[in-house]
């Protein structure tokens, strides 16, 4: 390896008296024209020594889980506490990320970019960067998500040299919004998104600045769960700060700077070869869409805003013979007036927090892995707007259903290579994600932010159901957190919490289940709640004949009598269960309201009103007709299943003993079994039949308006996908709609 | 689990081929399961894999790559290169969406789709339907779709399988 002497800067901070920035342009020079990190050839270091390359990277690694699972101590935050939802990362002084602790992958490389702006833009002059410094920033367009997820980044200094940085990164409860909670649904500008630090400056001498703090204390609602959340940030940094300069004393500075550029080619390599080893070379395509329901705002958003969206996210995924990877949304629809619009480093966070989980689930996953990879975001779409004042202030809700071909891609290249193991079936919305706020029940200005979603079920595997009640696709560590964890920050109680029967695809092997929770507003005056997640679509779909998990809607009932039936001791609804036999119906009096309006601005509640939230299930694998009776007749007899679909769906016969538990009738399931696939049979075309039909409904553009505005957005924004769309449908090259 | 799994021989991960059998037909117990996910892969995993496969279809075409557990890309006596179901029903080359040549039913009403999920629960007709892709032959629902009304037919994998023969494999297709 050759590290290369700046000739035309001096006095930088940088290695040897280098610039940053001079460092940056030659590490993307160097990439450019070799294809390899920094240029390397020879991985020597590995080579030459591999027990201490080894040794060098499992002492960093520990550095940064040890700073997570202590600094996490420090927030007062359920969302940091209880869930995990922070992680930390080590960087080169360019900016490119060495190695990560566990936790929230999706900021490995979101952190890298906001630091890479802060070299382009020249930080090194003014504001100035120096040992103590630390900086802080949640802006997307930047290097971020979105606001909500707020990272502190610090340098790292030895004997005067910048050799990298530590950073951090923690999910707030509020922002500081005009509306209140850490994701606000309702911004269409920048503007509305609330408190946002571009990259600041934020402390020197390891202390944050007084005028920050200050204006900490009104920027936000609860201030107190802010700033502790930074304490947490800056306490996993200076652990990091601390870890690296032990290594350094112990190894000497020039073997750092050589492992750090090592690792990072060896995590490209090491992603290349893994993607020759478990896929198949070839185009995967795997579509998924989005609904916004703001068409019932009118009047309450502006008339850009106020209207039913369908986010298009065509996602195919490119295998090349030399274990090329690219991921493009050629023919995504356009960036919009709503909150979930997501820039290009939120692009690179969602993908990241996948590929981990996946095809690279290891602990030496790096930047090497960014660098193997091609990325296609079509300028104006919503996966890398050209407005930047658009909000973001959800991009997840964008990122989410994107991303969910990845999962689908990846299952289709395992199941040609014979690794089953790692096959599974996409992956749901986490969602339902519930969130508030209003006076809380200790008299204060109160939001939060509930993520129980972080435990929604997993989808099928290959040879087995999906878990229930454990993931999230943003937090392979989800976990739902205690009920009364919750609701010390919440002014809701939990009526109930517990698994939500068909809230799992269908399949051979079906999805793991989601739950449901319903609460209760109490000790309190009024409350705003959102509720959010898909409606009128289904989020993804199963796979090789699986169907996908349920689609949402939404649940409150409004003036009821609850404080009579507390005080009476009278049944109350402990579960929803089944909308065409509610509890929530049965066992309150009140307004019922319930549409398919799930992504919708703040909903005013009052105390003792109601609001359920349905927790979604993962996608089924397989033909639902070849799923094992006797797991039919568990799922019922577990309350898995609602007993119609035993039949209806799986061709299940089954009945009830005399002490109620359901029994198999095999010789009936048989027969019901033969007559549903004649009936598919029966009741099918040929598809080129059934092409010629559907040909007559597009010619005369017989879609309601978000389908048509969809399409049309993608053929705009697309010309490829336009000729596409055109040519499947046999359409002249001036057709449009 | 009847197979012997034998890990770690030459730091190069093997299963033995009743193992593989055992995947495939879905008798692993997960902590089996979970130790194959957490190994090296095993790099002859593919040979086994469409040894299995091949005793296991009723047909004697050769299975050159598995689409999922009822499609395979085969080739036939004639050497040609087609998508071919277990049933036996042939989808044409390769190459082709085998889905063109499928029967397909769409669930775009209230009435189908409660057939499967509960009323409010499914995908509102109109912003989006479910094509069910049949195989004409037995009837095995081969793949689902969910996509808007108008949504061309997806062609989820093609497969550059000369490449992954040739230059990932070493051999000859």
């Amino acid at each position: 390896m050759t590290i290369m002497t700046d000739t035309t800067a001096s006095a930088g901070i940088g290695w040897n008296g280098r610039t940053l920035r001079s460092m940056l342009e030659e590490s993307e020079r160097l990439f450019a024209e070799t294809g390899r990190y920094y240029g390397i050839e020879r991985l020597t270091l590995k080579e030459e020594d591999p027990i201490r390359y080894e040794k060098l990277f499992s002492r960093l690694r520990g550095g940064m889980v040890n700073a997570r699972e202590t600094a996490l101590n420090i927030s007062a935050s359920p969302i940091v506490r209880e869930i995990g939802e922070l992680c930390f990362a080590l960087y080169t002084p360019e900016g490119d990320s060495i190695t990560l602790s566990t936790g929230i992958m999706v900021h490995v490389h979101t952190m890298s970019d906001a630091i890479k702006w802060m070299i382009r833009n020249n930080y090194e002059e003014n504001p100035g960067i120096e040992d103590g410094d630390i900086f802080c920033n949640n802006d997307a367009f930047i290097g971020d998500v979105h606001n909500a997820d707020v990272q502190d980044i610090l340098p790292i200094f030895w004997e005067g040299e910048l050799i990298g940085w530590a950073a951090g990164v923690t999910h707030v409860i509020d922002v500081g919004a005009p509306l209140p909670s850490g994701m606000p649904m309702g911004p269409i500008h920048r503007y509305e998104d609330g408190f946002m630090l571009s990259a600041q400056k934020v402390g020197s001498k390891n202390r944050l600045h007084r005028d920050y703090v200050l204006r900490c204390q009104t920027a936000v609602r609860l201030p107190f769960y802010w700033m502790l959340d930074q304490q947490t940030r800056i306490a996993g940094c200076q652990m990091i700060k601390e870890a690296v300069h032990r290594v350094i004393r112990e190894e000497g500075i020039e073997t750092y700077k050589r492992f750090i550029r090592e690792v990072i080619e060896d995590g490209r390599r090491s992603f290349v070869q893994r993607v020759r080893e478990l896929t198949i070379p070839g185009t995967y395509s795997v579509p998924s869409f989005m609904d916004v329901t703001f068409g019932g705002e009118a009047g309450r958003l502006s008339p850009e805003a106020a209207k039913d969206t369908l986010m298009h996210a065509p996602l195919t995924v490119e295998i090349g013979s030399k274990g090329e990877f690219k991921v493009s949304f050629e023919g995504a629809s356009k960036w919009g007036y709503h909150s979930f619009n997501a820039p290009p480093s939120a692009m690179q966070g969602g993908l990241w927090v996948l590929l981990t989980q996946t095809l690279v689930p290891n602990d030496k996953v790096n930047d090497g892995a960014y660098f193997a990879i091609q990325n296609n975001l079509p300028y104006g779409s919503w996966a890398n707007p050209d407005n930047k004042f658009c909000s973001v202030s959800i991009a997840w809700v964008y990122l989410i259903p994107g991303y969910s071909g990845i999962f689908r891609a990846l299952s289709m290249a395992y199941v040609g290579r014979g690794y089953l193991e790692e096959v599974i079936a996409g992956y749901p919305g986490t969602w339902n994600m519930t969130q508030g706020g209003g006076p809380n029940h200790y008299g204060q200005p109160g939001a939060w932010t509930n993520f129980e979603m972080s435990s929604c079920g997993t989808s099928a595997r290959y040879v087995m159901d999906g878990e229930d009640t454990c993931a999230a696709m943003w937090n392979p560590e989800g976990d739902m957190g205690d009920v009364e964890a919750w609701e010390i920050l919440e002014p809701l109680l939990y009526l109930s919490r517990r698994i939500r029967p068909n809230s799992f695809g269908p399949g051979k092997f079906r999805g793991g289940s989601g739950f449901e929770s319903i609460r209760m507003v109490y000790n309190t005056p009024t409350q705003v709640l959102y509720n959010l997640g898909e409606g009128n679509v289904f989020l993804g779909t199963g796979l090789f004949g699986g169907y996908p998990a349920f689609a949402g809607y939404r649940q409150s009932v409004k003036h009821t009598d609850m404080a009579r039936r507390i005080a009476h001791q009278l049944p109350y609804p402990i579960s929803d269960e089944d909308p065409e036999n509610s509890q929530m119906v049965a066992h309150v009096e009140g307004v019922l309201e319930r549409d398919k309006r799930t992504i919708h601005l703040p909903d005013p509640h009052a105390e003792y009103d109601l609001y359920l939230s349905v927790l979604r299930g993962g996608n089924g694998l397989g033909d639902v007709l070849e799923r094992d009776p006797a797991a039919v007749v568990r799922d019922l007899n577990e309350g898995y299943l609602l007993p119609r679909f035993a039949a209806s769906t799986y061709g299940v016969v089954a009945f009830q003993n005399a002490a109620g538990e359901w029994e198999l009738d095999a010789e009936a399931t048989e027969e019901r079994r033969a007559a549903m696939r004649r009936e598919r049979i029966e009741q099918s075309i040929p598809v080129d039949e059934w092409m010629a039909q559907q040909r007559t409904r597009v010619v005369q553009k017989n879609f309601i308006e978000p389908v048509r505005q969809m399409y049309q957005e993608s053929m705009s924004l697309s010309p490829t996908w336009a000729a596409h769309f055109r040519s499947f449908w046999g359409l002249d090259d001036d057709w449009s709609l | 689990m009847t197979g012997h799994c034998k890990l770690w021989s030459n730091a190069m991960t093997h299963y033995d081929i009743s193992t593989i059998a055992d995947l495939v037909d879905g008798r692993l117990e997960w902590p089996q399961l979970k130790a194959m996910m957490s190994n090296f892969k095993d790099p002859d995993r593919f040979d086994k894999y469409i040894a299995v496969l091949q005793e296991r279809v009723p047909w004697d075409d050769q299975i050159l790559l598995p689409l999922g557990p009822h499609l395979f890309i085969v080739r036939k006596a004639d050497g040609s290169i087609v998508t071919k179901s277990r049933s036996g029903y042939e989808f044409g080359d390769y190459r082709q969406n085998w889905k063109l040549k499928a029967r397909i039913r769409v669930r775009d009403t209230e009435a189908s789709l409660q057939e499967l999920y509960p009323a409010m629960m499914h995908c509102t007709p109109g912003w989006m339907e479910l094509r069910e892709y049949i195989d004409p032959l037995d009837g095995t629902l081969l793949e689902v779709e969910a996509v808007p009304p108008g949504y061309p037919i997806v062609h989820s994998f093609q497969p550059d399988l000369e490449t992954f023969y040739r230059e990932w494999l070493g051999r000859e297709l």
